[in-house]
């Protein structure tokens, strides 16, 4: 009997030729985008989506172009941190428009699509959800990069969850791993958490562009970013206090 | 996702595809030489699993819309989270240039959630559109959601 390989009329289904579609769209949409850097951390609660938004801010008062897409689909937060005013998404042929928020910095966000408070749900069924749920949050992932009308960007950054997951989602979305920056807390439990994320990045062939050290200088004590800089050879590019100024964030856009 | 005729050695062709509503698929494939047809089931999980990677089996019928995803399969948006405004002219409900919505198509319309339904108008109209299709009834909804194999829509 012959085998898949062996058999060479086309397949109306074309299901690879519709992947390789999707994966074209992704790429026209991002071809006006200069730079695309996720901000990454194996470590939850270490402040990802407070540094994505504020540097995002701090790079668009220097006068970059800038848009966040909020990779966190279950626990979306930067609409709130970048005030981003709840309006409906403009929406034509040409894809939806981002909401815009402080400073005019473009984001999307599963938190401007749910209802208040509600968790991002599927229709489906229920049971064994885990089989298809990933792929759907992936698929969610690939349309907010290609069919929303993001323009020319001199910077997106993609805020991601904790975990590696996402990450992995993104390289195969994007085609190309993406530049990554990571985000540590002092103390040495982040530390470990960060090195298997930054591991599994270089593996994949990102360039790690800097490491960003926050909530310095109070409870949490180490040198978590220093030890990855020296075993990663890669910069400390900013240590966050608990307090920081406009200055704080406008050194670390500088540095990227 | 190829099908072999093992008596005739020849590939099977694609028929057609049915979603009769309760989650489940049915692709049906023709061996061109003895014309033997048999039929893919697939149970509500392995569907969505399909959905969920924004392909079709058989090949998309309509061009793939903003957000599809997202839009189709997600439970809990809000009913405001989308503009259809700065769609073309002609995908209003009601008369709107050369197309027209009936009542009960404009009623029908109405149940289908707000989160999609800006996109659902679409679809329809566009298929109304290029068929010449001056008002769009609940039956042309039918024909269309059987013809372009819409379910939920």
């Amino acid at each position: 009997m012959r085998t898949y390989h062996q058999l060479t009329d086309p397949d109306r289904s074309g299901l690879l030729d519709q992947i390789l579609t999707q994966r074209r769209r992704v790429a026209d949409r991002l071809a006006g985008v200069r730079r695309t850097v996720a901000v990454m951390s194996g470590k939850g609660g270490v402040g990802k989506s407070y540094v994505t938004a504020h540097l995002a801010r701090a790079l668009a008062r220097e006068g970059s172009s800038v848009g966040v897409l909020d990779a966190d689909l279950n626990g979306p937060t930067i609409p709130r941190l970048l005030e981003t005013p709840h309006a409906a998404h403009r929406t034509s042929d040409e894809g939806v428009e981002p909401a815009t928020g402080l400073d005019g910095v473009k984001c999307i966000s599963m938190a401007l699509l749910l209802e208040d408070g509600a968790p991002l749900a599927f229709r489906g069924p229920s049971a064994e959800s885990f089989v298809w749920r990933g792929a759907m949050e992936a698929s969610a992932l690939r349309e907010f990069l290609g069919d929303v009308n993001w323009g020319n960007l001199d910077t997106l950054l993609l805020d991601l969850p904790p975990g590696m997951q996402r990450y992995i989602e993104l390289c195969d979305i994007l085609g190309k791993p993406p530049a990554v920056l990571t985000v540590t807390i002092p103390t040495p439990e982040s530390r470990d958490a960060v090195r298997r994320a930054m591991r599994a990045a270089v593996e994949q062939g990102s360039e790690i562009v800097g490491i960003v050290e926050n909530m310095v200088g109070r409870e949490f004590t180490g040198t978590a970013a220093d030890d990855l800089a020296k075993e990663f050879d890669r910069p400390v590019v900013a240590r966050i206090p608990w307090h920081p100024t406009a200055d704080t964030w406008s050194a670390l856009a500088t540095r990227l | 996702m190829k099908f072999l005729c093992v008596d005739c050695d020849q590939q099977m062709a694609f028929g057609e595809r049915q979603l009769p509503g309760d989650g489940t698929l049915a692709a049906t494939f023709k061996c061109p030489t003895c014309g033997r047809v048999v039929a893919l089931l697939t149970n509500p999980m392995e569907t969505q699993l399909v959905s969920s990677l924004g392909v079709v089996i058989g090949g998309k019928t309509v061009p793939a819309q903003p957000l599809e995803t997202v839009r189709t399969m997600v439970a809990t948006g809000r009913d405001d989270a989308f503009d259809e405004s700065s769609e073309p002219r002609g995908h209003s409900a009601g008369h709107n240039g050369s197309l027209t919505w009936s009542v009960d198509a404009q009623e029908r319309l109405g149940r289908v959630p707000n989160f999609v339904r800006g996109m659902v108008k679409k679809i329809y109209a566009d298929y109304a559109k290029e068929r010449g299709i001056a008002e769009i009834t609940p039956a042309i909804m039918d024909t269309a959601r059987a013809e372009l194999g819409l379910e939920g829509m």
